[in-house]
């Protein structure tokens, strides 16, 4: 009962955070200013290289939920890692430099009750995130677009229904990617008091990973860079949905999520606070 | 049933330094006990280590009879803390931040949070500004308010780390007589201060640390019986009145210069180690050996005396 009531106030603490909330702004004003840049300039002809972003661009002009993800590819490159970056950063971080750490476990909270309470608000900011994302495109979507059917990337077409069902399916997986990094950021965060030194720790890390992923001399450890399988919720858009693809992304997030949960947690149940 | 007791707690900071060397506290249920020494000497990292914030290097402790820090998560709701000042979120409302650590407490019950947090606030006068942003508290509200937090429930233990740092005189008082209030309530009160006159004011029992050792352990009049009274005579004739002193056979009989302030003279004079000796005869004797008495006193060691004859010179006293 008590379990669910901290929870209940690390939420509150985070979500209703002005900083937080303006982070959730912020990454709802980037889909409307995509959305009116792309309806502005003219509707490209079909015939993309493939590409999983491309595929996008071509099929916004017949349908507004593409804008969806559209913003969501666009914004995985930094605004959401830096979203994710600041609530995982500051989550030890940032009590500790608070101080309010050293009272908080003097309560007493529990170390590892505290932590995991502290990670699942990571990973529900992370959705929440993802989720104004995809709102706030698809309401600019449908404003500025057409909106009927949705025809998926293979070429078959699926009723508006299934395909805001997959919009959703989308929404959780990037949401899995950003826990997966919520929980390296977790781990960065119980070695420092320094809530900015966590955030920029973090983001280093992220962009670091993509930068290596784009580089293909290193492509050997490609599938392994945390950041790989983050656009690969395309599979989701297609039919059959799934693929190796999504469950490669989803295997990688789950050891991510494993291993640095595991981290965060030696290092915090056996470190002096000493802040 | 001890409510604090460590045996050989030893921490030794990975740089090397050994910050609390082997000490055995042993503070008695509902005694008040004074925590002293010098900045730096260890008292709050012994603090840190008796609620578990820190790991000990060696040795053990126990709170209410419950090993630290194994027994944290079930020991610690029993025992109120200030440790190292206050610590809030600035972006919340002092009632919120009580809120907030009230509902990381597990055995905390939400229904009466309303109420008790309220009482919390009321008790250290904070309830005018409980709807205030903690970053507009003044440092004298925001000592209060650590002390609201560990009033949130009945404890059975209270630790507060310099609670006075940052009052002013009156907030300083009506710290103190919370503590004693606290204290009436049966509560077990550990307190450590660098205020020497406040410590003897409200403590029953001290403990003294000087780097990282504990040097004395007791009850204030245990403390006091390490050093002695000593008498002294007012007079114009300081070397005679010495020699009176001495014919009583008292030790340590000395003659003071007018403004030997170290003496507990501002004027000429003579003074000796009182014993077993009875003033009202060394008064007598003195007056009947001619000698011109303008001031006879019995002194005893002020704290702060016995703190530098034990902790050495150099003691901070102010910061």
């Amino acid at each position: 009962m008590s379990a669910g009531r901290f929870y209940a106030s690390e939420l509150r603490l985070v979500l209703l955070r002005r900083r937080n909330l303006l982070l959730l702004a912020v990454t709802a004003v980037f889909p409307l200013i995509i959305g009116i840049a792309l309806r502005l300039a003219a509707p490209r002809p079909e015939g993309g290289d493939g590409g999983t972003g491309l595929a996008f661009f071509n099929q916004l002009a017949g349908n507004g939920v593409f804008l969806t993800f559209i913003a969501l590819s666009t914004l995985l490159v930094l605004v959401l890692p830096v979203v994710v970056a600041v609530v995982a950063g500051d989550s030890v971080a940032g009590e500790a430099g608070y101080g309010t750490l050293r009272y908080l476990l003097a309560v007493p909270a529990g170390r590892t009750r505290l932590l995991a309470v502290k990670y699942a608000a990571v990973v529900i900011f992370g959705l929440a995130a993802c989720a104004t994302v995809a709102a706030a495109a698809l309401i600019v979507g449908v404003i500025l677009f057409p909106v009927g059917p949705v025809t998926l990337l293979s070429g078959s077409t699926v009723s508006l229904g299934a395909g805001l069902l997959r919009l959703l399916l989308v929404v959780l997986y990037v949401a899995a990617a950003m826990a997966a990094l919520g929980a390296i950021g977790l781990a960065v965060s119980t070695f420092t008091e320094h809530p900015i030194g966590a955030i920029a720790a973090i983001l280093v890390l992220a962009v670091a990973s993509e930068v290596s992923d784009a580089v293909p001399q290193f492509s050997a450890i490609h599938p392994y860079l945390p950041s790989h399988w983050w656009l690969s919720f395309g599979a989701i858009l297609r039919s059959p949905a799934g693929g190796p693809e999504l469950t490669h992304g989803l295997l990688s997030f789950a050891v991510y999520v494993i291993i640095f949960a595991a981290i965060a947690w030696a290092r915090f149940t056996s470190a002096d606070v000493t802040s | 049933m001890t409510a604090i007791s460590t045996s050989g707690l030893t921490k030794r900071f990975r740089g090397g330094q050994l910050a609390v060397d082997h000490i055995d506290l042993a503070v008695p249920l509902g005694s008040v006990y004074g925590f002293l020494g010098p900045n730096g000497s260890g008292k709050t990292t012994t603090i840190r280590m008796l609620l578990g914030l820190a790991y000990p290097t060696s040795g053990s402790a126990s709170l209410l009879g419950v090993p630290m820090p194994d027994g944290a998560t079930t020991v610690l709701h029993r025992v109120g803390s200030l440790v190292e000042g206050p610590a809030f979120y600035p972006f919340l409302a002092g009632a919120d931040n009580l809120a907030r650590y009230d509902a990381a407490d597990r055995t905390a019950d939400p229904a009466t949070a309303r109420a008790r947090i309220t009482e919390a606030l009321d008790r250290v006068g904070l309830l005018a500004a409980a709807k205030k942003r903690y970053r507009h508290y003044s440092l004298g509200m925001k000592q209060r308010l650590a002390i609201a937090a560990g009033l949130l429930r009945p404890r059975e233990l209270i630790i507060l780390d310099e609670p006075t740092n940052g009052l002013d005189p009156q907030g300083t008082r009506e710290v103190r007589a919370l503590i004693r209030q606290i204290a009436a309530d049966g509560t077990t009160v550990f307190v450590s201060s660098h205020l020497l006159a406040e410590v003897e004011q409200i403590c029953t029992h001290v403990g003294v640390m000087r780097t990282g050792k504990l040097v004395f352990q007791g009850s204030l009049p245990e403390l006091r019986r390490t050093r002695a009274s000593r008498v002294s005579v007012q007079t114009a004739d300081p070397e005679a009145a010495a020699k009176v002193l001495t014919g009583l056979g008292l030790a340590d009989a000395q003659a003071t210069e007018a403004g030997d302030v170290q003496a507990g003279d501002a004027q000429a004079g003579a003074s000796a180690i009182l014993g077993d000796a009875s003033p009202e005869q060394v008064c007598a004797e003195l007056v009947q050996a001619g000698i011109g008495v303008r001031g006879f006193a019995v002194v005893s060691p002020s704290l702060e005396d016995l703190f530098v004859g034990l902790t050495g010179e150099g003691f901070d006293v102010s910061g």
